[in-house]
């Protein structure tokens, strides 16, 4: 398994949180374009998804997140319990839990311009 | 629970004091290699208004009890032997005068994140090993003594100096691993300690062993684990910050500090 130093996935923990958060202010000033309660009517979501410069925010902001919250609780197990085993298992147990949820986002995007839903 | 013992402490301590003031230790024991039994012993000693913690100590081990476990030997904040906690903060026994503490009773207890040895001294052999991990010493091929021109020095400049000066001050006493909440969680976290140490050397230009320093601590416990929590630098007797020192090797492994 090719191990990336700590400096580089704490680069990548670091580059994520500004990103998401350069995102996250976009994705809100989008919101703010109409009513609350109107931003969250099925046709206005799906309306979202539709949109390709809208699609592609929101995957990347889904990637981003995805990426920083499961290195967060990486470092967080990490510190709670220590050993060889333990640590294998954390590092692959959120590798795949990242690409688990990135999966789901990504196919509901899929299928909603696939016109599935 | 508290025990105490009555004739002891009833007997005031043969030092002569000119003072009428006393203050109460509580002392916590334990000897983990006979059994996991602790307790608190309490005894009543005289002071002085520059009585420290390791007089008082010395008092009750002189007079009252002299099976009180505690490891000191310079009496000066200088060698760092007697790192324990008081009134619930790490700091050399030595270096707390007793009228600071603004309390009549003191309390001591081994250094947390170090296994007891007995009483008051623990085992330092984690920080120890993370110390020699970050190997603290000038790394360089050539060396002070040339073969031809007989010994020769690196010179620094005063501005250089001041890049590492404070850091140089570690006594190793152990009291900033034993303020760190990470040391208490991750039993492999290189400690605030080693991580200042290694800034020590990294920082000073008369050393070419950046690299190799900068892999030992660039690991899953090494120095990505602090919180900066900041209680090392709180606690350090000799005025050095770690803190600040992990924070600019960070700024190293980041690229943003050459």
């Amino acid at each position: 398994m090719m191990v990336l130093r700590e400096s580089i996935i704490m680069k990548i923990h670091y580059g994520t949180a500004l990103g998401a958060l350069f995102l996250t202010v976009i994705h809100i000033m989008m919101r703010l374009t109409q009513d609350f309660h109107e931003s969250l009517e099925y046709e206005n979501v799906i309306a979202n998804y539709e949109s390709v410069g809208y699609a592609i925010l929101l995957e990347l902001l889904l990637i981003l997140i995805s990426v920083h919250g499961f290195n967060g609780l990486r470092v967080i197990l990490l510190e709670m319990n220590q050993g060889p085993t333990y640590e294998k298992l954390v590092t692959i147990g959120c590798l795949a839990g990242m690409a688990a949820l990135i999966g789901y986002g990504s196919r509901t995007i899929i299928m909603t311009n696939m016109g599935m839903l | 629970m508290a025990t105490i013992h009555p004739k002891l402490s009833d007997e005031l301590s043969q030092t002569v004091v000119s003072s009428t003031k006393s203050v109460k230790i509580k002392i916590k024991r334990s000897n983990p290699n006979v059994n996991s039994e602790q307790k608190f012993d309490e005894f009543v000693v005289p002071i002085e208004k520059w009585t420290t913690v390791l007089d008082v100590l010395l008092d009750v081990k002189s007079h009252l009890d002299h099976s009180v476990g505690v490891r000191y030997s310079c009496r000066q904040a200088s060698c760092g032997s007697c790192g324990m906690k008081i009134n619930g903060k790490p700091g050399l026994a030595c270096f707390t005068k007793i009228s600071e503490l603004d309390s009549d009773t003191v309390t001591v207890e081994p250094m947390d994140n170090y296994p007891v040895v007995r009483d008051l001294a623990v085992n330092m052999d984690r920080m120890i090993n993370n110390h020699k991990k970050v190997m603290p010493y000038v790394i360089r091929e050539d060396s002070e003594i040339d073969a031809e021109s007989g010994i020769r020095e690196f010179l620094q400049s005063p501005e250089n100096v001041d890049k590492y000066i404070q850091f140089s001050s570690c006594i190793k006493c152990g009291l900033c691993n034993s303020a760190c909440p990470t040391m208490a969680m991750d039993k492999t976290f290189v400690g605030p300690q080693a991580l200042a140490q290694a800034y020590r050397y990294i920082a000073d230009d008369r050393d070419k062993g950046k690299n190799k320093r900068l892999k030992v601590i660039d690991e899953s416990h090494g120095i990505w684990r602090c919180h900066f929590a900041g209680s090392c630098s709180q606690v350090c007797p000799k005025g050095v910050d770690p803190a600040m020192g992990i924070q600019l090797l960070r700024g190293y492994l980041l690229g943003i500090r050459d």
